[in-house]
């Protein structure tokens, strides 16, 4: 089979928007078969599979088995931001540009498809989101109003992450870099953290004077529970990397649980 | 409020149902699909508390296990707590008794994270066998075959949902006794239990946000401005 050299210039092809709809549903379940192996390998040749059989010979043809083969190997990068891939893959492939040119740009994505969304969304969006819930909570919001906020502004985020990302992603093709290089990429992640910890700082001390109440807020209660967690922070921070504090709240939570129902009177 | 003391009762498995399935969907959610943070403990906890009949109950124990849960990044292979199951359990666990019961928060806590821990090995055994089942159709994968790369989708995605279930099923039917039994034997006031509770989630969550944001430049004094705002908001309220 023989390609031809893509010409950057050329306007992508356009996509029957069953197909954009397709690729698009089929983001949301691109981890649905992640493992150590190809990690979510097999879920870009998924997701990119509708695309595919716009190539000569339809799904049948060779170049559609060629390009899934390809899709459906090893790949490594964020769940959201890998719609940018799954976008410029598929123009690549509808470009006929060479396989073993799809495979090196396939790997050259992975590393900044996972880096910049692991800052931008787990260590930034949904720290500020959890945060805003927090603070809600802390007001006295009631439970659906907790819920239904946090659900909207997180998936506001989330969602129009992986939609722009494929449009984008399709839009440049192999000159992805520059979508990479948006300000959304370059100094997001800084503002969202900035965010994240300004929304820290107002909701901590309202979601937990909530869950302590008003009957507890003795001030012997209160000093020993900023002592207790001055320390017990600081020690979690010094330790970074080799103790995880949801195990250290495990331990201190069962041994206090043995203590309440043990002791008499 | 206290309980009468009474015997553990063994739940019937479907009465748990709704609660598994919940867990199901919210399992799923975590890694698979569709990564909308309904696992959240914030969301799952409040749900799964809703579903029981003490929403609020769910919310308090979801704010406490969502500060927790601040720590966890959920980087591509790392293993971490699965947190969309175990708030199920834990939602379940302390809806299941009126709000303010004494220890309902602490025992529903230690139920939730002990779900977490379980959970995320759970996870791990899933992802190997997505491997092994990967492994086993290499051949037909390196051939371009839709069949084998939609199957393996689907088989991944019903092995997370069943995973989920099954966790929150086994875990609600092993620990609602336990609850039952330590909430009857209780035997620390109130204030105390829920300053513990506060000191471990404020402990981990302090850290967390250190961990988080430490390194942008800035985020120490918004943080403590932040801090302001709301110290200042607790003394009003």
């Amino acid at each position: 089979m023989t390609h031809a050299t893509p010409d950057v210039a050329a306007p992508a092809r356009r996509v029957p928007i069953v197909t954009r709809a397709d690729v698009f549903l089929r983001l949301f379940a691109i981890q649905g078969s992640w493992n150590y192996e190809l990690l979510m390998g097999t879920g870009i040749g998924f997701c990119i599979e509708p695309v595919l059989r716009l190539l000569p010979g339809g799904k049948d043809g060779a170049a559609y088995h060629e390009a899934l083969a390809r899709e459906s190997r090893y790949f490594n990068a964020h769940p959201y931001l890998a719609s940018i891939g799954v976008g410029s893959l598929a123009r690549a492939e509808l470009d006929r540009v060479p396989g073993q040119q799809i495979e090196r740009f396939r790997t050259a994505l992975c590393g900044p498809l996972g880096s910049v969304g692991d800052r931008l969304v787990w260590a930034g969006w949904l720290p500020v989101c959890s945060l805003l819930a927090l603070a809600l909570f802390g007001l006295g919001a009631l439970p659906a109003t907790v819920c239904a906020a946090f659900l909207i502004v997180y998936n506001a985020g989330h969602v129009g992450l992986r939609g722009w990302g494929v449009r984008a992603g399709y839009a440049a093709g192999l000159r992805v870099a520059g979508v990479l290089a948006t300000p959304l990429f370059r100094q997001g992640p800084d503002y969202v953290a900035r965010a994240g910890a300004f929304l820290a700082g107002v909701a901590l001390p309202l979601a937990l004077a909530r869950v302590i109440g008003p009957g507890a807020r003795e001030p012997q209660i209160v000093g020993a529970v900023l002592i207790a967690t001055a320390l017990g922070s600081f020690a979690l921070a010094r330790l970074q990397g080799r103790a995880e504090g949801w195990r250290m709240a495990m331990i201190v939570i069962a041994a206090f649980v043995i203590y309440a129902v043990t002791r008499h009177g | 409020m206290r309980p009468v003391g009474r015997l553990p009762q063994r739940e019937p498995a479907m009465n748990l149902l709704p609660f598994a399935l919940l867990g199901a969907v919210c399992g799923l959610d975590v890694v698979s699909f569709p990564q909308a943070m309904l696992s959240r403990p914030i969301v799952a906890c409040t749900l799964s508390g809703s579903l029981a009949g003490n929403a609020m109950s769910g919310l308090l124990l979801g704010a406490v296990l969502e500060l927790i849960a601040l720590e966890t990044l959920p980087f591509g292979a790392s293993r971490y707590p699965e947190w969309g199951s175990a708030s199920v359990v834990g939602g379940a666990l302390a809806g299941a008794v009126p709000q303010h019961t004494h220890g309902a928060i602490a025992i529903a806590m230690l139920g939730a994270l002990a779900t977490a821990w379980v959970g995320g090995w759970s996870m791990t055994v899933v992802r190997k066998w997505n491997g092994a089942w990967a492994r086993a159709l290499a051949p037909e994968l390196n051939v371009g075959s839709a069949r084998s790369v939609i199957g393996l989708q689907l088989k991944g995605l019903t092995t997370d949902f069943v995973r989920g279930g099954l966790l929150t099923l086994v875990a609600l039917l092993a620990l609602k006794p336990i609850a039952t039994a330590v909430i009857a034997l209780w035997h620390v006031p109130p204030r105390v239990s829920g300053a513990v509770i506060v000191g471990v989630a404020a402990t981990v969550a302090v850290g967390a946000t250190w961990k988080v944001f430490h390194g942008t430049r800035g985020a120490g004094l918004v943080f403590a401005v932040g801090l302001a705002i709301g110290l200042a908001l607790v003394a009003l309220k």
